[in-house]
């Protein structure tokens, strides 16, 4: 038998141009010109100044990159749990024979269409110390007003809660869909052998659900770094740069100070903690699974 | 009784999600004074604070700005998506599978690294302050390609051919014979580009400065930080409603394929 030549569409190369350009334009022009920068002192309008390791012996020594960072894994640490604790209950109780719960998926999937800069202007009223209604509420159940963005150890938390708010209604449709996947039989023959609901949810739901809580990690944290409308609109990034995020803090650097080098330097750092921190979550969660 | 013990859990979370927003509407609505209440309702509700807002900023041509700019934006994202992912999955050539893991790659390129540049690459371009600066670096989207391509290889090969026979271009191929089969993916890719540039803050405070050509969420959240909304919050609240409003009412049509694209692009991405 003759092997017929492959037949080749030159057209693609024509479809795919667009691509190309786009590629060399917003990525690859970008990436080179990013490790030009990092060793470069430059305001945008004199001409660049060669620094060598100048802006990466700076980074090490600036304790508003280390703070950034802190902010972002304190917002991670409260954000990541309560997000899977709020979206794990939400999506158990909706995977019952219940009525009305389309409805009720439409309402909580509600803020996250919404822009977030409606959200943090909302929130800014109810996290008002004074006036807030959160405060109001607190009042009147007979606890004592929190300072939800007024003070400095509450404000990153603060951000969480709200962040928490936004999004959780993506992940309780992903736990929802993670949930309808796990077979019936499975619960079935561990009531035969007498397991408690309890033994169920830990020996059966959680494990099956890896998969959606890797999305949720790696999604938050990527979420997590790339904070930005939130500190800037509800708190500028601070009290006490207690909010001052990844972003943000590449934004003022950038547009306030036009320091561009150390601004380039700050974003090539930041991702490479974004994937470390990634790697390290995919690695523990993946070793639980396997116990 | 247990019946009672959910429901009465999911409304309460019901009311956590919704209440907030049936207040921010209700107080944009309130004099100054009213607003700080739990209550919905006030004898004196009037669209002063509306009035305010369109006088003190130019918020009708801001809206204009971001309508321009998200569509643009989200047809161009369609277009060009269908096009490449068209190539991907259905045509031969060399460089294919090398062209795939490039774009995988893109998709994997955190912002924090391409923000300054691509701001200096607009300044060097001369493109601050116009239109095409606030749609260039998103008119084309890796997640939608990648999204199309996968919806494209499901296509029977039989029509394909069945087209080029009759003489068909690939470009009528794709508009004509593919994307009529392929509504879903169309839809979910419009929703979340449309999504994601109508609620874009970052980039165009970046490289907008021009308060007539700012868009909606820019100039909202510029009020509100800034000394124009005189930290009044019936004015903030009222700016947050005319921003949130448009995609509010947009979600109450096409509920099932917010819902749908968003959880989609998140497993994906």
């Amino acid at each position: 038998m003759k092997k017929y030549k492959t037949k080749y569409d030159w057209s693609a190369y024509l479809l795919v141009l667009p691509y190309i350009i786009f590629f060399l334009m917003f990525a690859a022009y970008p990436l080179v010109f990013s490790l030009v920068l990092v060793f470069h002192r430059w305001d945008i309008v004199t001409p660049m100044q060669w620094v060598g390791l100048k802006n990466f012996m700076r980074l090490i020594n600036d304790p508003l990159f280390f703070k950034s960072i802190v902010n972002t894994l304190t917002f991670l640490f409260i954000h990541i749990p309560l997000q899977i604790v709020v979206a794990l209950g939400f999506a158990m109780i909706l995977n019952s024979k219940l009525k009305y719960r389309s409805v009720f998926r439409t309402i909580y999937f509600l803020p996250v269409v919404v822009s977030g800069v409606v959200v943090t202007i909302l929130w800014q009223q109810l996290y008002s110390f004074d006036s807030g209604l959160l405060n109001r509420l607190l009042t009147v159940i007979g606890i004592p007003r929190i300072p939800w963005i007024v003070s400095p150890e509450m404000a990153m938390p603060s951000v969480a809660i709200m962040a928490t708010w936004k999004n959780v209604g993506i992940y309780i449709i992903m736990f929802l869909v993670g949930l309808q996947n796990i077979s019936a039989e499975l619960y079935e023959s561990s009531n035969i052998d007498g397991a408690s609901r309890f033994q169920q949810f830990f020996s059966i739901t959680l494990p099956l659900l890896n998969p959606t809580i890797v999305v949720v990690l790696v999604l938050s944290t990527i979420g997590g770094f790339s904070l930005f409308i939130e500190p800037y609109v509800l708190t500028g990034g601070g009290p006490m740069q207690s909010t001052l995020s990844a972003v943000l803090y590449i934004y003022n650097q950038a547009f306030y100070f036009s320091h561009m080098g150390y601004a380039a330097t700050l974003g090539l750092v930041f991702a490479v903690v974004i994937f470390a921190v990634i790697m390290i979550q995919k690695k523990t969660v993946e070793m639980d699974s396997t116990v | 009784m247990r019946q009672i013990i959910k429901y009465s859990l999911l409304i309460l979370g019901a009311v956590v999600f919704a209440y907030p927003f049936l207040w921010m509407f209700a107080a944009s609505l309130k004099p100054e004074i009213e607003i700080g209440g739990f209550s919905l309702w006030s004898s004196n509700l009037s669209f002063k604070n509306y009035e305010q807002v369109f006088a003190r900023i130019p918020i009708a041509r801001a809206f204009f700005n971001s309508i321009i700019v998200s569509c643009s934006t989200t047809l161009s994202v369609i277009v060009f998506g269908s096009m490449i992912g068209y190539a991907l999955a259905r045509l031969n050539f060399r460089g294919r599978n090398a062209l795939y893991y490039l774009i995988l790659f893109t998709m994997m390129i955190p912002f924090q690294i391409t923000l300054i540049p691509q701001y200096v690459l607009m300044v060097k371009l001369g493109i601050t302050d116009t239109y095409l600066a606030l749609i260039a670096p998103t008119m084309i989207s890796t997640l939608g390609i990648v999204m199309f391509r996968q919806f494209f290889m499901s296509i029977p090969q039989a029509l394909i051919d069945a087209a080029r026979i009759d003489g068909c271009s690939d470009f009528r191929i794709i508009f004509a014979v593919i994307w009529p089969l392929s509504r879903p993916v169309v839809i979910t890719v419009a929703i979340l580009s449309f999504m994601a540039s109508w609620n874009e803050v970052l980039w165009p405070i970046i490289v907008v400065r021009e308060r007539t050509l700012m868009t909606l969420p820019q100039i909202v959240t510029l009020f509100t930080i800034g000394g124009q909304s005189e930290a009044l919050l019936g004015l903030q609240l009222a700016a947050a409603t005319l921003l949130a409003l448009p995609i509010i009412i947009a979600y109450s049509f096409f509920q099932r394929y917010f819902i749908d694209s968003m959880v989609s692009s998140g497993v994906k991405g």
